[in-house]
């Protein structure tokens, strides 16, 4: 396959690991106010951005995914009081822990959505899509290359 | 439904009037506390205001975020009857029983039924003001009033019913068909109007149209042109027949049904059977069909093809119509019954005129009007004259008057004996008559027509005047003696009126059928003749009527043979009666606009042909026509949504319900209304675009408000630069009706001008224009600080007095600042911080129930009884008792339910329902069987995702053994259908493909729980949110990407487990810290409750601060007080009082805690207690400031108040002339960087004391700003009134004091005068502010719980959980939370017994589920897990080194698990060998 042609084909594919009490309700919002989005993203919920295990994120990465996102409550808004400072903290590590083995900073983002905030959902998705298929597809940290 | 009825007893339930947050928390407390609760809401949802709100202070906390759980929770309650769109009418009864008659309105949707899905939404045309959005945007009559509402159903709202639709005899919506025309959706349109009539094409010409008659526009300006509209629709389905929606008949049935008479009546019967399914024949006398609509009507009124168009569409539905056979010639009633018709409708009409009774009436060239229209019409030879006269003044004699004119008459005229008022026919035929040039003879009445040769040669009349009125209301006309005069003319027609003819009938079997007049006999309701089997309508029974009238009979008729056929009573339920017109108001800003002009052939045109005069509207002018309706009926009963609604919820005619409840107690909490607009208008409110309300800008701040969360103003949506807010609109000013403080505007100005400018990109100017800042709630100073200093917010002491326009829309602002001067100050924007009232629901059933408001409306308690009302066992929470916040709202719903719950505690238990389930099936060691469920969602999922292709996919994927497609997965019949395949295809595992499983998840966990499967085995992939609506216009791609998120539910689903959640035993009883008025009121409420309580106290004696005080503001007795508090406890057999004790430490969790008490002298004591209450109180700092301590003179606030309390004290205080009193002494000032919140109310209590008591004194308050917030702003202004001089002051520009022999000289900066004053006292008060009590530390470390930066305790979540703090069973209240007044720290006290209750109340509760849980051998012990955990669940044995979980602690998280270096803690639900699963699975 040509570089021209796989560019032509190639679509994104983005993990989005969502905390269930703010940023999978935004997502929810999003779809009640129909706000349309690419359809590059795939959902996994979670009850916390701070109970996302970094090595989820590696795994991503490692599995094929182009580019991930993490996204929880506002700070001060988390449902378990703190849990989405714990990943704040611990993604700040990760991110120059990929940065180091090469992984493009764009590729993992984060953020913070609230659940009355479909709006942002659906450009945050956007934003995402469109900086990782700017990078092109991640080669990394996949075991198999792709072909 | 099982009604609580305890005969002779207490009834273990309660109502909850209002499900805003306050009535949410009580419901929540009261069913948790083990009693069943009626939640009886007003509105569509439960949620209240805080459901529009954008952000809260004074944490910014997303408002949606922290309520929608809660309306989850509240919604899903198996004990809590959430009754929405219902009200309350009337309480009667005692405590422990009461009967309350409660009115549920009809939504129109069965709820059982509406999956939320809002199709109905999509199709309902017609828009109205969206007062959730605070009326910045539209919504539509069928709605949710926002995306999260709780129950998340549609309702249809309805006004009156419609003035056109109410004025149709044959009940024709109008309104919907005027809708959906102005929608541009014709075909529904037409199809609309065919439910009630099927001759639209027809009825669009020749109606008389009295729903125009009936239309509220008529009022305003013109009626709207509802009968052109409607032929307009009918003509564009005859132009494109392919698009119609025609309807579809039923199976077909065996009885046959004639009809005799194939006029409008006929034509309408027959349509209506047929579509029922019976077989009809029409059998019709003339050659053709269409009885007067083909003979009577001439063409240019109603073309031939039109009318052969609509007979033809129901001989379409299989309806035969036999002509030239008439009854009475051809066959009769007899032969009908021998041909095997069940049932017959005479539809006859009435098509013999009436005899002028004049003499040469039978000369040549005297014709009959029917029998000349007839006659023309069927093509036959008419006689045409030169000069023709018309006797008559109905439509037929105009029709044969414009006939004749076009047959080529010279001159054609009417004759009418009475005035062109009078005249029957529809005004436009005369006008067009008149344009035609056929000539009117008003008051002329023919005496005798003149024969030459046995034909006419001229007629002759006489005038008529009008007399006196006759039977019909007309005047009846008089001839006038001598006035007659003579006509010429060849042709006369007489067109006076028409009979039946029934000649044939009168005699024989059929003698019964004819009364008097010729008419037929029937009864007028269902049209049953004396022969059973037999109708008759239309003409023939009423005589000569309308079009519509006939149909309206025919479609009875249908009925009422239909109801004979199946042996169903005729009446019935039946409602023959027509509802009354009744006109509602005009909308004030309607601008006026004329109807459409319709289009007509010009008259020369005209009398060349039979060409159809008027032309018809143009599409754009129909739709233009149709804009011009007012939705009078709100919903237009289009019937769309009907349509829309593939579950079929939609019910139209659902009526009210009415219920009588019985309870043991009521808790009244219907929240506040926002200031009536008509208060604002000064300030520019409804005359300005760019003036909102804070309530409108909160939701042009939130990011799911009209604006999306762009800060844009109504008028142009452009960004504002300069943003002003005007405080207390409609608070602080009696002018109004509103005296008092709404205590809630200073803090949300502030939070919404922060918010607009973290939204705005540009420099945002923002000034708030405001009179005190009354920021006295906790850590609502540093708020406001930090909106000053940190984002630039500007706050001006002034009073704005007038706001007018100038272009663009910008306000200017004219306002008086504190110095006196007048300034101006021109904006872009307005924002009115409008105050709170009392809801004019609760007003009006307070006086009904006969309970005691204040002049405002508030009811307001009457003594220090937290959350009581004038009538025992009925409570009060929330601003419906006095102006207030959210958490103080939170503390007095918990209050509430606590005070309820003693009323109803010997009941605890009684009338809860317990879920009963079924075994769980076995699945551990066997392999995953999945059943896979895929939601159409009606069109929702279905119309954008290829369901049967992801059906089909899931089908393949391993361990699906099962998997389908269903059109609502959420629909009861789909429920009981998961439940049986569980069992027929021996189901472990359930994946639900369809929306979000925050709505949805704990229905399907309860379904497959009682198809007897663990809750916890089942998964969803969300395709709708996430895919079809978010992906609308790509199927492939969402096809494609559902296909993965069922990928990845059914790899997580194969590797979930049942999870369990075990009884762990509760001790049933209670511990109070602190003997404080908070611990003895948690004391005395856990005791009242029955439970067994300890109260544990530092000091020796009880009391705490109230044994410093006397008074309290609302006038109190605080010594009483104390005294019947402290002996209720000592009493009370439940009660344990420890004073002089020690907390030595607190061991345990929730349910099963121990402390070890010190007594003193080395002896201990060790309790075991399911909750706690922390009550530790507070002390009056001690001031360095101002002299005190080193001058007698100088008291503070209590020392004062217990002078006058008659306690001796340092200056002997009837003595003194002159008192200063210094407020914010210490406070909000650095290292008490927080408002101590009472004592502006102390000050305002001793300063009315003293005046009170020596009048002749002067008193004067140095304030920094003056916080009587709520209902005590009431004291300040009396203060005012009595004279106690107020001056401010400045934190950096304090008073300075001078102690002199004779007294003590005060002086200080006054901004008002501009300089500086000195006042000689002879006594200076200061408001020392308050700080927690020495010891708070200790227990926080004891318990683990913690303190804020000034040492109050933190609770656990300052909005929604202001009584609890993060850690399950221990609760907080009093002053140690922060500063409040003795009546706050007793609400808040009862309100940490309600919470607490819900978990000593049983004795159990469960614990797991989905929590975390190490692993033993993997655990290092190496103790970060327990640093991030927020809960204290997860503690690191020093001894083993091993990290354990306490389940009933932990709240599933999960940072424990995503922090342990060592893999060792599992989050169950969400392991990681889970959710990788789900990340494996889409690679």
């Amino acid at each position: 396959m040509t570089a021209s042609s796989c560019a032509q084909t190639w679509e994104p594919k983005i993990v989005a690991f969502l905390c269930h009490w703010c940023s999978y309700a935004g997502a929810d919002l999003a779809g009640i106010s129909r706000l349309q989005y690419p359809p590059n993203v795939r959902v996994v919920r979670v009850p916390c951005s701070g109970s996302v295990n970094p090595l989820y994120i590696v795994k991503a990465l490692q599995q094929g995914a182009d580019g991930v996102l993490v996204s929880g409550c506002h700070p001060g808004d988390c449902h378990y009081l703190a849990g989405n400072y714990v990943a704040r903290r611990r993604f700040g590590l990760l991110k120059n822990l990929l940065e180091h083995v090469g992984v493009e900073p764009d590729r993992v983002q984060f953020s913070w959505v609230s659940a009355a905030e479909g709006q942002k959902f659906s450009q945050v998705i956007k934003e995402v899509t469109e900086s990782v298929r700017k990078l092109g597809p991640a080669t990394k940290l996949t075991k198999a290359r792709r072909g | 439904m099982t009604q609580p009825a305890k005969p002779n007893g207490t009834t273990g339930a309660a109502l909850v009037m209002g499900a805003g947050i306050a009535g949410m928390q009580t419901a929540l407390d009261l069913a948790e506390s083990g009693f069943y609760v009626y939640l009886v809401e007003k509105s569509p949802s439960i949620g209240g205001v805080m459901a529009r709100l954008d952000k809260t202070f004074p944490t910014n906390d997303c408002a949606m975020c922290i309520l929608s759980p809660k309306l989850v929770e509240c919604g899903r309650h198996l004990n809590i009857e959430t009754l929405t769109n219902a009200e309350v009418l009337s309480i009667d009864g005692e405590p422990g029983r009461f009967r309350v008659k409660v009115v549920q309105h009809s939504p129109y949707i069965d709820r059982s039924r509406c999956t939320g899905c809002g199709d109905c939404e999509k199709a309902c045309p017609v828009s109205v003001t969206n007062e959730y959005e605070g009326g910045l945007i539209q919504r539509k009559a069928v709605f949710r009033p926002f995306p999260q509402a709780y129950p998340n159903a549609f309702t249809i709202q309805k006004a009156e019913r419609p003035g056109c639709q109410v004025s149709c005899p044959a009940g024709v919506h109008a309104q919907g068909y005027v809708a959906l025309v102005r929608d541009g959706k014709f075909n529904e349109a037409v199809n609309l109007v065919k439910r009630h009539n099927p001759l639209p094409g027809i009825c669009g010409r020749v109606c008389h149209h009295p729903c125009e008659a009936g239309c509220r526009r008529g009022v305003l300006d013109e009626p709207v042109a509802i009968c052109q509209l409607k032929r307009f629709i009918a003509d564009y389905e005859n132009q494109h027949p392919d698009a119609g929606l025609l309807p579809v008949p039923s199976e077909p049935r065996s009885e046959r049904v004639a009809i005799v008479g194939s006029g409008p009546a006929g034509l309408t019967a027959a349509h209506f059977l047929a579509l029922d399914g019976y077989q009809v024949t029409i059998f019709e006398a003339l050659p053709v069909a269409g009885g007067m609509l083909a003979v009577g009507i001439p063409p240019y009124r109603l073309p031939k093809d039109i009318l052969n168009t609509e007979i033809a569409a129901i001989q379409r539905l299989g309806v035969e119509i036999r002509t030239n056979t008439a009854l009475g010639r051809d066959f009769d009633l007899s032969d009908l019954k021998e041909q095997g018709y069940r049932a017959v409708f005479l539809a006859l009409g009435a098509h013999r005129d009436q005899k002028l009774n004049i003499p040469g009436e039978d000369a040549g060239g005297v014709l009959s009007g029917v029998e000349f229209l007839r006659d023309f019409n069927l093509g036959r030879q008419v006689q045409v004259g030169q000069h023709v006269v018309i006797i008559g003044g109905g439509n037929v004699a105009i029709d044969a008057a414009r006939t004749a004119r076009r047959l080529g008459s010279q001159s054609v005229t009417i004759a009418y004996r009475r005035s062109r008022q009078e005249m029957p026919a529809a005004a436009h035929e005369v006008e067009a008559a008149l344009a035609e040039g056929i000539g009117i003879e008003f008051l002329s009445a023919p005496v005798e027509v003149l024969t030459r040769d046995g034909r006419v040669h001229a007629l002759r009349c006489q005038r008529m005047e009008l007399g006196p009125p006759d039977a019909s209301g007309r005047r009846r006309p008089v001839p006038v003696p001598g006035s007659e005069y003579v006509i010429p003319a060849d042709i006369v027609i007489a067109a006076i009126g028409q009979v039946p003819e029934t000649d044939f009938l009168a005699q024989g079997e059929t003698k019964s059928l004819v009364g008097r007049w010729n008419l037929l006999d029937a009864d007028r309701d269902t049209l049953a003749t004396p022969i059973p089997g037999v109708f008759a309508g239309g003409d023939a029974v009423t005589g000569p009527d309308t079009v519509i009238e006939a149909i309206a009979a025919g479609r009875r008729a249908a009925e009422s043979i239909c109801r004979y056929l199946q042996g169903v009573d005729l009446r019935g339920d039946r409602d023959f009666s027509r509802p009354e017109l009744t006109v509602g108001k005009i909308p004030l800003a309607q601008a006026t606009q004329g109807r459409q002009p319709m289009p007509e052939l010009p008259v020369d045109a005209r009398l060349e042909s039979f060409v159809e005069v008027e032309l018809g509207f143009s599409t754009e002018q129909a739709v233009a026509e149709a804009g011009r309706c007012l939705d009078c009926g709100i919903c237009a009963e289009c019937l769309e949504c009907e349509r829309a609604c593939k579950a079929k919820a939609v019910v139209h005619d659902m009526t009210e319900t009415e219920r009588e409840l019985e309870v043991g107690a009521v808790v009244l909490s219907p929240g506040f209304e926002a200031s009536d607009a008509s208060r604002l208008f000064p300030l520019g409110y409804g005359r300005f675009r760019n003036v909102v309300t804070s309530v409108e800008f909160e939701r042009i701040l939130s990011a799911s408000g009209p604006y999306e969360g762009h800060v844009v103003r109504p008028s142009d949506h452009r960004v504002p630069k300069r943003i002003a807010f005007i405080q207390c609109a409609g608070s602080r000013d009696l002018k109004t009706g509103a005296g008092y403080c709404s205590s809630v505007c200073c803090m949300y100005a502030i939070k919404e001008a922060v918010i607009a400018k973290e939204h705005s990109t540009e420099e945002l100017d923002i000034t708030i224009f405001y009179m005190d800042m009354r920021a006295y709630g906790k850590d609502f100073e540093k708020y406001y600080l930090r909106a000053r200093d940190e984002h630039g917010v500007k706050f001006v002491r002034a009073r704005v007095y007038d706001v007018s326009e100038t272009p663009p829309g910008n306000l200017l602002l004219s306002y008086a600042a504190e110095e006196g001067t007048v300034e101006k100050g021109e904006f872009d924007l307005v924002v009115l911080s409008v105050g709170l009232q009392p809801s004019r629901d609760l007003v009006q059933l307070a006086s009904a129930t006969g309970l005691a408001m204040d002049e405002y409306g508030y009811l307001r308690p009457s003594g220090p009884e937290p959350v009581s009302t004038s009538h025992p066992g009925i409570f009060v929470s929330g601003a419906a008792a006095s102006p207030k916040d959210i958490p103080e709202t939170v503390v007095e719903a918990s209050a509430a339910a606590a005070a309820a719950a003693e009323v109803l505690s010997p009941q605890r238990w009684k009338l809860v329902k317990e879920k009963e389930y079924p075994p769980e099936r076995p699945v551990q060691n066997r392999r995953p069987r999945i059943g896979v469920f895929v939601c159409h969602c009606g069109i929702n999922i279905g119309g954008v995702v290829r369901v049967p292709e992801v059906v089909e996919y899931a089908r393949g994927l391993p361990n699906v053994v099962y998997a389908e497609e269903n059109l609502y997965t959420c629909s009861q019949d789909t429920q009981d259908r998961i439940k049986e395949l569980i069992a027929q295809h021996d189901l472990n595992r359930v994946v639900v493909a369809s929306c979000s499983p925050r709505t949805h998840e704990p229905l399907f966990q309860q379904t497959i729980r009682e198809g007897g499967l663990n809750p916890y085995l089942f998964e969803m992939a969300n395709i709708r949110d996430q895919c079809s609506w978010v992906h609308m216009h790509e199927p492939g791609p969402a096809t494609a990407k559902s296909k993965d998120l069922v990928r990845m539910a059914v790899a997580k689903a194969r590797l979930i487990e049942p999870l369990y959640r075990t009884p762990v035993p509760v001790t049933q009883r209670a511990l109070v810290i602190g003997g404080g008025v908070a611990g003895i009121t948690a004391a005395l409420g856990f005791a009242r409750q029955g439970f067994q309580t300890y109260l544990v106290e530092r000091e020796e004696r009880l009391g705490g601060r109230l044994r410093r005080l006397a008074f309290t503001l609302e006038g109190d007795d605080v010594g009483a007080l104390l005294r019947r508090l402290e002996m209720e406890l000592r009493s009370h057999p439940l009660v344990e009082v420890y004073t002089s004790a020690n907390i030595e430490s607190i061991e345990g969790f929730v349910g099963n805690f121990r402390t070890r008490l010190g007594l003193g002298n080395g002896a201990a004591i060790e309790l075991e207690h399911g909750a706690v209450v922390v009550a530790t109180g507070g002390t009056e700092r001690t001031p360095t400031e101002y002299l005190y301590g080193q001058d007698d003179r100088v008291v503070t606030l209590t020392q004062l108040e217990r002078m006058l309390a008659q306690d001796p004290g340092p200056v002997a205080v009837d003595q003194v002339k002159s008192v200063v009193m210094i407020g914010c002494v210490g406070s909000r000032e650095a290292g008490h960087q927080y408002c101590s919140r009472v004592c502006c109310s102390q000050l305002m209590k001793n300063a009315l004391l003293l005046k009170e008591g020596h009048p002749g004194a002067e008193v004067v308050v140095l304030y920094r700003d003056i916080r009587t917030y709520g209902l005590k702003e009431d004291a300040y202004r009396k203060a005012r009134e009595l004279g106690v001089t107020f001056i401010r002051y400045d934190e950096q520009n304090k008073p300075v004091l001078e102690a002199g022999p004779d007294g003590i000289q005060v002086v200080t900066y006054d901004p008002v005068l501009g300089g500086h004053v000195v006042i000689a006292a002879d006594l200076v008060a200061l408001a020392a502010g308050v700080e927690p009590a020495p010891g708070a530390r200790q227990v926080a470390q004891t318990l683990k719980v913690p303190l804020n930066e000034d040492g109050f305790f933190l609770e656990a979540h300052v909005k929604l959980r202001p009584v609890d703090f993060a850690t399950d069973g221990v609760f907080v209240a009093g002053i140690c939370h922060a500063p409040k007044t003795v009546r706050e720290s007793m609400a808040q006290a009862l309100a940490a017994v309600g919470r607490a209750v819900t978990v000593i109340a049983r004795d159990s509760i469960d614990a797991g589920g989905p929590v975390a849980g190490v692993s033993q051998a993997r655990c290092s012990g190496c103790k970060t897990c327990e640093e991030v955990c927020q809960y204290q669940a997860i503690k690191v044995d020093p001894d083993k080194k091993k990290a354990t979980v306490e389940s009933a602690l932990c709240k599933g998280c999960g940072s424990c698990a995503a922090t342990c270096r060592c893999g060792a803690i599992t989050l169950k639900g969400f392991t990681d060998e889970q959710i990788l699963a789900e990340v494996v699975a889409l690679s």
